[in-house]
């Protein structure tokens, strides 16, 4: 089982700051593809996936216990 | 306080410089980023910022290793906050310190541009018909990094108050 974290738009559009989802052994491209089906409203084009607190690569693999965040373009300062 | 935090209370900026001081330090620069009441014509009642806060924390401390190993000998400090924040309030702080003050102005710049690129915050202007929660600003105009392009990405997802 992985987390999945929605923020700021992404969080009001689904409805949902986190949920979990049985998504180990799939790649970050995987979860976009799991996101989209499950919100085909959303957006994603800008978004990044962090994986653990730390930006992820389209081929990184997760593991069981993973956290997964939805990064919207950040806006901060 | 932690040299490098996401807080929900009022910033005190003086306690960042103070922390990057020291004896070996000739400059200090100290940049803080305020709610602007006017951006593109629009005025803005207040913001409402938000973070995942465990990773914003852990990619401004990597700022702060990105600025010790491009100009070495600098201490950086950086925070955010987060919540409701009015007119005129800090939003951002950075202090860094440095022999010379060329590295303090440099690094400071380069420490604001990395947090729009990189830290997960988000900021949401309300108005008084609507709110919007803001895209990528990098090198837009008006924003603190005062650059001229539009964004390449402004994914925004505007929606009229009732």
């Amino acid at each position: 089982m992985i987390t999945l974290y929605y923020f700021a738009g992404l969080r009001e559009a689904t409805g949902t700051a986190q949920e979990q989802a049985e998504l180990e052994g799939r790649t970050v491209d995987e979860l976009l593809d799991w996101v989209r089906h499950k919100y085909p409203h959303l957006s994603l084009d800008a978004v990044r996936v962090a994986v653990n607190e730390e930006y992820a690569l389209p081929d990184d693999r997760l593991r069981s216990g993973d956290t997964a965040a939805l990064i919207p373009p950040v806006s901060g300062g | 306080m932690k040299p490098y935090e996401i807080v929900t209370e009022p910033i005190d900026p003086q306690r960042y410089a103070d922390y990057v001081l020291r004896p070996e330090a000739g400059a200090v620069t100290l940049f803080t980023g305020h709610v602007r009441e006017w951006t593109r014509g629009i005025r803005t009642l207040y913001l409402a910022y938000e973070a995942y806060v465990p990773m914003a924390e852990k990619m401004l401390a990597k700022i702060g290793a990105e600025i010790e190993q491009k100009w070495p000998g600098t201490r950086t400090a950086i925070a955010h906050r987060i919540g409701e924040l009015k007119i005129g309030e800090i939003a951002v702080v950075i202090a860094v310190s440095s022999a010379h003050r060329k590295d303090a102005y440099e690094a400071n710049e380069y420490a604001i541009e990395r947090i729009k690129e990189l830290v997960p915050i988000w900021k949401k202007e309300i108005w008084e018909n609507g709110t919007e929660w803001i895209g990528d600003q990098r090198g837009k105009p008006e924003t603190d990094s005062g650059q001229a392009d539009p964004a390449p990405f402004p994914p925004k997802t505007r929606r009229e108050l009732p």
